[in-house]
């Protein structure tokens, strides 16, 4: 191999693996069963995997339909919509929350509406959480399985429809299983993005124990105040991403999935 | 006529217009080369791609395709079979039988037991829990087939359903798609590149090349009279256009045939390779048809020598491997063809 390409590989391994190192190697681990005891961490692990869970199922049940729309409709402006729906993916998260925050707010386009008719006001609470995490996750979730609807094959759908399969029938049945690993896929990857949401979470949903801060804001404040404290929440969290990988390629990737 | 379909679509290069009728219990065979759009007409009378013109009856009210009208695919009374069976992979063997069952509303259990019947009928009893990809080429290729019967379409489109299949499994499933075909009772047509399945499956054959129709007719006729080079060179025969006046024809491309019965006007002329003998010097006796031509290739072909001639005449002839090591030749040679009047098939343009 030449030194030009090995070296700066090389280089590159380091750079991403060494940091997780040092996490490990600084880890307090004697302190590790206290730390995690304390109360709030609990708290924040649960809000954690049930708001990126939830905004997994949303992205779920408007990612797929509209991935189905950019890959398999005939819709004038596609190309213009799959540009529009991976904005979330290139913009800084901060800046989703700021509009987030100037359109479901209290004062916002729809969020006053909201707040007039019913009393209630999105930002700050638990659902401003998973409407953060669901903006910035959802367009992982549609650009994979947009992928895997172009690889399968269409004819399958063709013949599902000379079986007398109406279009949603062949969706359901047909076409839907096909891509079901670029699916699963996908949902993983939207799940471990949510998962770690910060830059729109404290925009759009604060900082509030219980109610909005999850791993990821309590990582960040612990570590001005109790730095070991916040070395566990991160293993943690590393725990969980490497979890998920491993999930990723044993499950899906590992079978000759679409993604 | 149970199908009368008028097809037009416009598309890139292609330029198709094709008008077919096809009674009940009747195959028709779609014969043409690659491309010459006989899988696009297919899509279209399943519905698959709406025409850019012309109309799809059924049972003669029944409008399918019509400029103000198009009924998609899955309202249609249809089934088809693909090329590469295009079996749902995620489902058993059963369940892609009872597939069509289940979306017209059959209970699930009543489907099952419908679709466990046709696998019966197509020779595949105790291979419904399988997966797709378990099965044999021939065996999925016959449950492609149950799939598509077994809702009892009034018509049935197959498209190259034999071309995917290893040369012995074509011929035994050829053997049973005959025998589907001679039960079904409502209009099949058939889309094949192989003169073969044509010939064997079909009641009557329509020959499409470039988007058009150029010939109809039984299988026989076909093979009998054909009337372009495509199909003359797929059933073995070499076709030349001439002017008749009495047993002579007058060749466009210059030269004489004497023929046997007698034509007058334009005509074809079809030659039987096997019919067409080589000397190296003129015969002797006095045969009506003699040219002096020249040998451009030889290629073997089975248990004889294909000689492609040029000259006068171009000829194709059919020599056996003795009489062409006897003979010598070597591309360029010079040889004299010739063919009885009474072996040239003469018949009109």
């Amino acid at each position: 191999m030449p030194a030009p390409l090995l070296v700066p590989a090389l280089l590159g391994v380091a750079f991403l693996v060494l940091p997780l190192l040092g996490l490990l190697v600084r880890a307090p681990w004697s302190e590790i069963g206290p730390q995690l005891a304390r109360p709030g961490v609990g708290e924040a692990l649960r809000l954690s995997l049930v708001s990126a869970t939830l905004a997994t199922a949303v992205s779920l049940v408007l990612g797929v339909p509209l991935a189905w729309v950019l890959a398999r409709s005939q819709l004038r402006g596609r190309s213009v919509l799959r540009a529009l729906v991976t904005v979330p993916l290139v913009l800084p998260p901060v800046v989703g929350g700021v509009a987030l925050f100037l359109v479901l707010g209290r004062q916002g386009i729809l969020g006053r509406w909201l707040f007039e008719a019913t009393g209630f006001s999105l930002p700050f609470t638990t659902a401003a959480v998973v409407i953060a995490e669901a903006f910035v996750a959802m367009p992982f979730l549609v650009i994979s399985v947009e992928g895997a609807l172009r690889a399968a094959d269409a004819r399958f759908e063709d013949a599902a429809a000379t079986l007398g399969a109406d279009r949603w029938t062949t969706f359901r049945r047909v076409t839907l299983p096909l891509v079901a690993p670029g699916v699963a896929a996908g949902a993983v990857l939207c799940w471990a993005r949510a998962l770690g949401e910060f830059g729109a979470t404290i925009t759009f949903a604060g900082n509030f124990p219980g109610t909005t801060q999850t791993m990821p804001l309590a990582v960040y404040l612990t570590l001005q105040r109790e730095p070991e404290a916040a070395i566990v929440l991160s293993l943690v969290l590393l725990g969980v991403s490497l979890a998920t990988l491993l999930l990723l390629r044993d499950r899906w990737l590992g079978r000759g999935a679409v993604t | 006529m149970s199908l009368a379909a008028h097809v037009v679509v416009r598309r890139g290069s292609l330029e198709l217009d094709v008008q077919l009728a096809v009674a009940d219990g009747e195959v028709l065979a779609v014969l043409g080369p690659n491309g010459a759009g006989k899988s696009t007409v297919l899509r279209v009378l399943a519905g698959l791609l709406p025409p850019d013109g012309g109309r799809v009856v059924v049972d003669g009210d029944q409008v399918w395709d019509s400029p103000e009208d198009h009924r998609p695919a899955h309202e249609r009374s249809l089934g088809m079979v693909f090329q590469d069976h295009l079996l749902f992979p995620h489902l058993s063997v059963t369940d892609n039988v009872a597939f069509g069952l289940r979306t017209r509303g059959v209970r699930r259990a009543d489907a099952r037991t419908t679709a466990g019947d046709w696998l019966a009928r197509v020779g595949l009893t105790g291979l419904g829990d399988r997966r797709p990809g378990q099965l044999s080429g021939g065996q999925a290729q016959r449950a492609a087939l149950a799939r598509a019967l077994v809702g009892e379409p009034r018509v049935l489109l197959l498209d190259e359903p034999l071309s995917a299949l290893d040369a012995r499994t074509r011929l035994t499933v050829r053997a049973e798609l005959h025998r589907h075909l001679t039960d079904y009772a409502g209009s099949a047509v058939l889309v094949t590149h192989d003169p073969v399945d044509a010939m064997a499956l079909a009641t009557r054959v329509v020959v499409v090349e470039d988007g058009r129709v150029v010939q109809a007719g039984t299988p026989a006729e076909v093979a009998r009279r054909p009337r372009t080079d495509y199909v003359a060179r797929l059933v073995g025969l070499v076709l030349l256009a001439g002017t008749a006046a009495g047993t002579t024809v007058e060749l466009d491309g210059g030269g004489t045939v004497a023929v046997a019965a007698e034509a007058h006007g334009p005509v074809f002329v079809a030659v039987r390779p096997e019919s067409v003998a080589l000397y190296l010097s003129r015969p002797a006796g006095s045969p009506r048809n003699v040219w002096p031509l020249r040998l451009v290739t030889a290629t073997p072909h089975g248990s004889v020598v294909r000689c492609d001639l040029t000259g006068e005449v171009a000829l194709t002839a059919d020599v056996t491997a003795t009489s062409f090591a006897e003979l010598g030749l070597a591309p360029g040679a010079e040889v004299w063809a010739s063919v009885k009047a009474s072996e040239v098939a003469v018949y009109p343009r």
